[in-house]
């Protein structure tokens, strides 16, 4: 019975060293016989429609300024999602706003963790409750898998604030939701695509297929079409499926679907997929095609600064500027302040412009900008078919 | 006749070796080892703690007994895991859309959930028995799957429904719901403890007090045995997997209907696997299981409770590690010692001039 037993363990870590062997030789390189050598024309050729013009005078920032916020009898817990701090996306984003606070407004640090990638329901309960007691407050929930967790943990603490990143679906007096229009950012990113490709093609690529990376997508696809019309095809690919959220951080995975998309046609690649955007920056470089960054400008993440150039731009999802004033608006006693919906009206949502590749087309992205805060336009949260 | 020793030993030396293991790793990290295991221990007298432990344990619970049955047989169904979500997501779905009077509602669910359990076991059952494909590679695969399946159930445009940015299933009536037994201060404690209770007790009396267990057992021991005596191998392997998957079934319950009423993309993963550490750390006996389920929903709670003081959870992790481990390794040197013990007095009664009889392990 005992050596039966061995045997079902040698196969499971077998079946284990075939699986990685598998990926392992999927990662190798090949396919240089992509974009470029196609039948294209230039970038910009694609585009059918005209933009609508660009707002006079020079596209100013407007940030919000919190003069002398003082918060320091603020202690501030921060309970993350899957990942933690170093995930390079939203995580990371909230913790900079954190930090950004602790040093302007003198908050003080309090608890801050990760979730755990199996962890029950009641374990993000007791976390919360857990920072509650130690006297954070207020508490930033990173993530809609808190969303249950708040709803129950709030009313039993009426006097800590709750912030909830990424939903509003929690109806609670102490639950302050920070949500976004990604839509918005993702359909200036389409934008941007359309006036880089030369291919006619461009694609998209989802790390989990949820409903909130299928925002990204939708808002990609309608920047594209507003632009290119149907000129320009977009084609799109998710990593894995709702529930599976190894889709984020599988950086392998994009490597290869990106490769095969880019071996179709697509000479642009926008990404919603956290750390696996990794992977796709690596096969637009390997390849010569260009990618759009997400969450926070990309084209200065130092971890990607081999990779760099490749990334025209990054639809910026400003989590940390949403924690950041929401800290502010905590310590000066209105939480309620706070805009319903970070977009593009509030610079919520943006794009990036570091990278000088996309100066030449920043007129253009204004002019949509502009026309979508004005409401000329306005943007999906579905995807089409 | 059950030998204390050798069924106490064994996990006491693994549990306090772990502990000394955990205290090395602590130390590494620069954290006090007394500290956090006073914080560990003082987690259970802190708000509604103990009593989520206990609704944690008796999901594990379930997701050990599923596992046991299969080891009685030598099946090594690692399918828990692919079993208890398509259970979950199906008994989900099919108990939001019915509508039945209260008590029938909730056994209408469970059976659901049971039949939904068998039947994703039942391909590799099919599988073993007749093509004698490896149970292990089969139900890894239908994990894998599993991801594929509750994905698009639970997409709006089949049985989804979407609040915020999350997605679940349609939320089940109160008719369908298990009531929980309510302690006040420290929380509320699933109903479906009873039901745990009971399956423990009927899981006992089968391998035990039946014919079936007997030869469960029997032809889990010894294949061809068995056949000499008339029990077919094919039959109770059949068997103990669709058992297996039955009991897999019902692991989301308790969470299901006893909680959170919905089954959704967020929900927990993984107490599949969970389950065939439990049963490993019980010995496949229902109160050994009990114990298991304990150490390990305690442990995982503990995580949470250390993140307070600043120390890595992941040492709880560590903890579960060295625990299975060194319980296997553990058992293995009681059984040992205690057969040499044995060959010691047999030895010494055989040097006092008589042979030593039947019950001091001579030969007849």
């Amino acid at each position: 019975m005992r050596r039966k037993r061995g045997g079902a363990l040698a196969a499971i870590a077998m079946a284990g060293v075939l699986a990685m062997a598998g990926c392992a030789k999927d990662s190798g390189g090949d396919g240089n016989q992509a974009a470029g050598d196609g039948g294209g024309g230039e970038p910009g050729s694609c585009v059918t429609n005209e933009a609508p013009a660009a707002p006079e005078g020079s596209a100013t920032e407007k940030t919000t300024e919190h003069g002398d916020v003082d918060a320091s009898d603020h202690k501030i817990g921060l309970a993350f999602d899957v990942g933690g701090r170093g995930d390079a996306s939203f995580n990371d984003a909230a913790a900079a706003g954190v930090d950004r606070a602790v040093e302007d407004f003198g908050a003080e640090k309090g608890s801050e963790s990760p979730a755990a990638s199996t962890e029950s329901e009641a374990a993000k309960e007791q976390r919360l409750r857990q920072m509650a007691e130690q006297g954070n407050n207020p508490i930033i929930a990173v993530g809609f898998a808190y969303a249950e967790a708040v709803g129950k943990v709030a009313p039993q603490y009426p006097d800590t604030e709750f912030a909830l990143v990424d939903d509003n679906s929690v109806d609670e007096k102490n639950v302050t939701p920070l949500v976004f229009a990604e839509e918005e950012g993702s359909f200036l990113a389409g934008v941007a695509a359309a006036y880089k490709t030369s291919e006619c093609q461009v694609g998209f690529v989802g790390g989990v297929k949820t409903p909130l990376i299928q925002k990204f997508q939708a808002g990609f696809q309608q920047g594209v079409e507003a632009a290119g019309g149907d000129n320009i095809e977009v084609k799109s690919e998710y990593l894995t499926p709702a529930g599976d959220i190894s889709g984020f951080n599988d950086p392998a995975k994009a490597n290869v679907k990106s490769k095969s998309m880019i071996s179709q046609g697509s000479d642009v690649l926008f990404h919603a997929a956290g750390a696996s955007g990794q992977g796709v920056f690596e096969a637009a470089a390997a390849n010569d095609a260009l990618a759009i960054g997400v969450d926070s400008d990309q084209y200065k993440q130092k971890t990607l600064a081999d990779v760099k150039d490749v990334i025209v731009t990054s639809m910026l999802k400003k989590v940390d500027v949403a924690v950041y004033d929401y800290i502010a608006a905590v310590a000066e006693g209105d939480p309620d302040d706070l805009p319903k919906r970070f977009d593009l009206s509030v610079n919520g949502v943006g794009y990036s412009k570091s990278n000088p590749a996309i100066e030449d087309v920043t007129e253009e992205l204004e002019g949509y900008k502009k026309a979508i805060v004005d409401g000329d336009i306005e943007v999906s949260d579905t995807p089409e078919g | 006749m059950i030998n204390w020793r050798t069924a106490l030993l064994p996990p006491a030396l693994a549990i306090i070796f772990a502990m000394l293991l955990s205290s090395v790793a602590l130390l590494i990290s620069g954290a006090n080892p007394l500290e956090a295991f006073a914080t560990m221990g003082a987690q259970l007298f802190h708000g509604n703690t103990a009593v989520s432990t206990v609704n944690l344990a008796i999901v594990y619970y379930l997701a050990g007994l599923a596992a046991a049955i299969g080891f009685q047989m030598n099946v090594f169904n690692i399918g828990v895991e692919g079993q208890y979500r398509f259970a979950a997501v199906v008994a989900a779905i099919v108990g939001a859309w019915m509508e039945l009077p209260p008590v029938l509602h909730v056994i209408a669910i469970l059976l659901v959930a049971m039949f939904s359990g068998a039947l994703y076991a039942l391909l590799p059952a099919l599988l073993k028995v007749y093509r004698g494909v490896s149970e292990v590679i089969t139900t890894i695969m239908l994990n894998s799957i599993v991801f594929g399946i509750v994905a698009f159930l639970i997409n709006p445009e089949q049985f989804g429904v979407l609040h915020g940015n999350n997605l679940s299933t349609a939320e089940i009536a109160p008719s369908g719901r298990i009531p929980g037994i309510p302690l006040g201060e420290a929380g509320t404690l699933f109903g479906f403890i009873v039901i745990a209770g009971a399956l423990g007790y009927g899981y006992w009396f089968m391998l035990t007090r039946t014919r079936f267990g007997f030869e469960l057992k029997a032809s889990g021991e010894s294949k061809t045995a068995a056949a000499a005596g008339g029990v077919s191998a094919k039959k109770m392997t059949l068997a103990a997997m669709l058992l297996s998957g039955a009991v897999a079934g019902l692991v989301a319950m308790p969470e299901l209907l006893g909680r959170d009423y919905v089954y959704a993309m967020t929900a927990t993963q993984g107490y599949g696997f969970t389950g065939l550490a439990v049963a490993l750390l019980g010995r496949n006996h229902p109160a050994g299981i009990a114990f298991g389920a304990l150490l390990w929903a305690f442990l995982d709670r503990s995580a949470v409770s250390l993140e307070s003081i600043g120390i890595p959870s992941e040492i709880a992790t560590i903890m579960q590690g060295t625990i299975v481990l060194s319980v296997v390794v553990a058992y293995e040197i009681v059984r040992r010692a205690d057969l040499a013990a044995e060959q010691r007095r047999v030895g010494r009664a055989g040097r006092n001039g008589q042979p030593a009889g039947v019950a001091e392990g001579g030969a007849v």
